[in-house]
């Protein structure tokens, strides 16, 4: 169905920007449709498919407003179709009843939401304002999105692929969480190989039509009895426990010896990265910890890290402070857990994360007993 | 009642009329006298009699039909509130050889899903809208719609509905049938056995044009909501005759030339 001829057989190196990249993968993905509304900074994505992904067999349908748009997709997952939509922050928060749905039906799909500040109409330029709202459900009721955060432009055509394949393994909507940044940028990028119909999984539940063979297939979201919508629940909490078990992914950097640990996701952990760098330089032992998933959140791999080697944390986003009670959470007061972060769509500087580690190391106890 | 107890006078008669087997056993959930029963009834005989039982996909509103997959035995889709048709259209992209049909009400499509009402009648999506209008909010207690009449109570409109504080009501068909992408637009209603056969005949006739892609049909049931205004099913169909049919007269509105 609609996915001839998009098998990548050998992997291929393009130069491009973060939004086309993920627009590329998509259709390499065996995407079948898309529907989506424009908004800055991530039009491109829509321009790309609207001319590429049609040429390569891609439904791709420009819709009336962004509730329309996740409601396509509601429905186009439902008839058992690989499909995306993508955002940005306004037509993100706009899609939030629709995915609330889509999690409870359990309809495998594809959101992107590439981040810019707020709140409100708020601004065009690069933000993680919309932490809160990707890791914690974000619309109404018990639910989770698996949401995966890219660092690259290479890790926005990568967690293309993953996402549709966590997507489809869980039965869950997937976001992939960039930034304006991140959408705008031109880098190197590897598209993997990878053949759709070897991914692509068998959908029974799907409402195709009801064959006299079967009973028909319903998706629905609507479970009037609250025994069996109790049930519903159960049901979603065990599958977030299971995605929790097995899905975190992060990546740690100079963590071996560090007495100090920055965290940051996305573009910032590039900045952050280069902080680290800076304060070596400097003296000052630190490492990095980014997380790819930030749901799941990496709980484990911090909490193991909040040993007595580790002297404080130091968590750098682009938001008034939202990862950062994750990260609290997770090491449970054992380590101080210091945050500094720029808002409205200003992008921190290496060496502004370098003062504010700096702060941290002095006012270090630890750090002090040792030194004096 | 109990198979075997049945006079054998009546067993040794012979069917003529029977529920189609595109209809569940579930009991409808529909008040006395209401219209859904019969236009669901309607819909799914014609599925059946079509022989597209499997080839055919439903959206269910938000509304007094929220349930209407409990009765209809083909594959459904329950959309949040307005966006059947938005759904429908995805369906109906993904699936083009399946037919493909949204049931709403008059809140969830004249209010709050207007915008994918006109949208998917615009683009022509080759789908059949199948709207309900009863000129109240049923499930949740008879609150005013868009459709609701000037001078009707309900309880959002205690002392009946003015043009001053609540505008006019809203013709869809009317509004639908001027756009392009509409290829039949009609409306009907389910009081009499003759306006049954006329909704029937207007349903095979959407699903025929559906086949063809010759682009949206909309059809409108003006009906009634016997709990919601406050009178007896008989009452209701005669107030529905005398006061509904002058603002939305049956009749078709637009069709192929």
């Amino acid at each position: 169905m609609l996915i001839k001829e998009r098998t990548t057989s050998v992997s291929d190196i393009r130069l491009m920007k973060g939004n086309e990249a993920l627009a590329e993968a998509v259709i390499r993905s065996g995407c079948q449709g898309y529907f989506g509304y424009p908004i800055t900074p991530q039009s491109e994505i829509l321009e790309y498919l609207a001319d590429e992904g049609r040429q390569r067999g891609m439904i791709v349908l420009q819709a009336e407003s962004e509730v329309a748009s996740i409601n396509m997709v509601y429905g186009a997952a439902g008839a058992g179709a690989r499909v995306m939509t993508s955002s940005s922050s306004p037509g993100v928060s706009l899609m939030q009843e629709g995915l609330s749905y889509i999690a409870c039906a359990e309809l495998p799909c594809l959101v992107v939401n590439v981040n810019r500040g707020g709140p409100g109409l708020g601004t065009i330029q690069p933000s993680q304002g919309d932490y809160f709202q990707s890791t914690k459900g974000g619309g109404h009721g018990d639910y989770r999105l698996i949401v995966l955060a890219p660092a690259s432009v290479q890790e926005m055509a990568d967690f293309v692929f993953d996402g549709f394949d966590l997507a489809d393994k869980y039965r869950n909507p997937v976001l992939i969480l960039a930034d304006g940044a991140l959408g705008q940028m031109m880098e190197k990028v590897e598209f993997r190989e990878y053949n759709p119909a070897e991914h692509m999984l068998p959908k029974p539940w799907a409402t195709v039509g009801k064959p006299k063979s079967r009973e028909r297939n319903i998706i629905t979201s609507l479970h009037i009895q609250p025994e069996k919508m109790e049930q519903i629940n159960i049901h979603l909490q065990d599958k977030y426990r299971k995605i929790c078990e097995n899905e975190v992914r992060y990546e740690r950097v100079y963590t071996d010896d560090a007495e100090f640990l920055i965290v940051a996701y996305g573009l910032v952990a590039r900045i952050a990265h280069r902080a680290v760098e800076l304060a070596r330089a400097e003296g000052i032992r630190v490492g990095l910890l980014r997380p790819q998933t930030l749901y799941p959140f990496p709980q484990a791999a911090l909490r193991d890290l909040a040993t007595e080697q580790i002297h404080g944390m130091l968590v750098v986003e682009m938001n008034a402070g939202q990862m950062v009670e994750d990260v609290r959470l997770a090491v449970e007061g054992k380590v101080p857990v210091e945050f500094y972060g720029r808002m409205g769509g200003i992008i921190p500087s290496p060496e502004e994360v370098v003062q504010a580690l700096e702060k941290l190391v002095r006012n270090d106890v630890k750090h002090h007993a040792e030194v004096y | 009642m109990d198979h075997e107890v049945m006079n054998p006078e009546i067993e040794a008669l012979d069917c003529v009329y029977e529920k189609p087997g595109t209809l569940t056993d579930t009991k409808f959930h529909y008040c006395p006298g209401c219209g859904h029963g019969v236009v669901h009834r309607v819909l799914m005989e014609v599925i059946e009699e079509l022989g597209i039982q499997d080839q055919t996909v439903g959206v269910a509103p938000v509304g007094c039909s929220v349930f209407a997959y409990h009765y209809m035995n083909i594959d459904m889709q329950e959309a949040a509130h307005g966006r059947a048709s938005a759904v429908a259209t995805a369906i109906k992209r993904i699936l083009p050889d399946r037919y493909v049909f949204s049931y709403q009400g008059d809140g969830d499509l004249a209010a709050i899903g207007t915008a994918e009402t006109i949208h998917t009648a615009n683009r022509g999506e080759n789908i059949l809208v199948v709207f309900v209008n009863n000129a109240i909010y049923g499930m949740t207690g008879g609150q005013m719609a868009p459709t609701t009449l000037l001078g009707m109570k309900t309880t959002t409109s205690p002392i009946g509905r003015t043009v001053e504080t609540a505008g006019f009501p809203l013709k869809m068909a009317d509004l639908v049938a001027m756009l392009p992408g509409t290829y039949y637009v009609t409306r009907h209603s389910v009081h009499t056995p003759n306006a049954v056969r006329q909704l029937k005949k207007a349903i095979t006739k959407s699903f025929q044009y559906q086949k063809q892609k010759k682009g949206t049909c909309f059809i409108e049931v003006v009906s009634n909501c016997p709990s919601g205004w406050k009178m007896t099913p008989l009452q209701a169909n005669k107030w529905m005759e005398e006061n509904m049919f002058p603002m939305y007269p049956p009749g078709d509105l637009k069709v192929p030339k």
